[in-house]
């Protein structure tokens, strides 16, 4: 059972009370994209064993999407940060390299 | 005009560890908008009568208040009779602005937990630490009760207030009506 912090509205629960929201930071491929670009954003997802970036829904609480980043094994959450953004921000970078020593950057969203 | 009716009819549960009873109709209007602007303050303020609330929190006096739903809405709370007085005052205070004010009174189904296993019987159903200390009167917090979506806030110590939709009026009396069912105390709290 994963317990996430909502930063939009401060309230700290368990997942039940959130809607997982799938790989974060994706780069929208649209009109003009090539065949293969955008079968890579609807379709291609990497599936981590280790850190990962998710989005997540606060569905039964202040209805609010933000990010998530925690152990896909372990289920250890790293924290959570806003949804406007395109990449994590340096604090929840630091308690990854923190928390995993050995963790690869080429494991960060491209 | 026609009679307003509350989703149960006042409908009431006791014999249990803690009663249960169907509240309304209340006078609720959602407001959304940017809350930092001076203008939503003064809004909230005039039509509510009281300040805007802080994060996660409501501000009540008796049966009036205003709670902190999101970080672009609020709900304010009032007698259901001056609902549309309310209403026009917001909207005045909001003129061409960009916010909302819409009345959802008869969108909504209102409960009362009392008795002295209020928090048992709400934290059987609810994903929150209901215990004294964590959730006391000021605090408001959405949440799901069992399968929907719900609103709670304590009035006072041993007395919570739930509000739902309506559709799930009868879900939401049936589900608090088991967990309050006699001999079924934790005594965690």
């Amino acid at each position: 059972m994963l317990i996430l912090t909502c930063p939009n509205c401060g309230v700290t629960a368990e997942e039940t009370e959130f809607h997982a929201g799938g790989e974060a930071h994706l780069k929208r491929f649209g009109p003009g994209s090539s065949e293969e670009e955008f079968e890579g954003y609807l379709f291609m997802r990497s599936n981590p064993k280790g850190v990962h970036f998710e989005r997540w829904r606060h569905a039964y609480g202040c209805g609010k999407w933000f990010h998530v980043a925690r152990d896909t094994t372990t289920l250890e959450v790293f924290g959570s940060y806003s949804a406007q953004t395109t990449e994590p921000p340096q604090d929840i970078l630091d308690t990854i390299e923190d928390r995993r020593p050995g963790w690869s950057p080429a494991e960060r969203p491209a | 005009m026609s009679e307003p009716v509350s989703a149960l009819n006042n409908i009431s549960h006791t014999g249990g560890i803690a009663s249960i009873s169907e509240i309304g109709p209340l006078g609720m209007i959602t407001l959304r908008g940017d809350l930092s602007a001076g203008w939503m303050r003064k809004a909230v303020s005039a039509a509510g009568g009281v300040n805007l609330p802080e994060q996660g929190r409501s501000n009540f006096e008796s049966d009036r208040g205003v709670a902190w739903m999101s970080p672009d809405e609020l709900l304010l709370i009032c007698p259901y009779d001056e609902v549309s007085d309310r209403l026009e005052r917001v909207q005045g205070a909001f003129a061409n602005r960009f916010a909302l004010a819409v009345n959802v009174s008869d969108a909504r189904a209102v409960f009362d937990v009392s008795g002295p296993a209020a928090r048992e019987v709400v934290a059987k159903l609810a994903p929150v630490d209901l215990a004294p200390g964590e959730f006391e009167p000021g605090q408001f917090r959405r949440t799901r009760l069992a399968q929907v979506p719900a609103a709670l806030w304590m009035l006072e110590e041993d007395r919570i207030r739930l509000v739902v939709f309506r559709s799930v009026a009868r879900y939401v009396f049936d589900l608090l009506s088991v967990a309050a069912q006699p001999g079924s105390e934790v005594g965690h709290f």
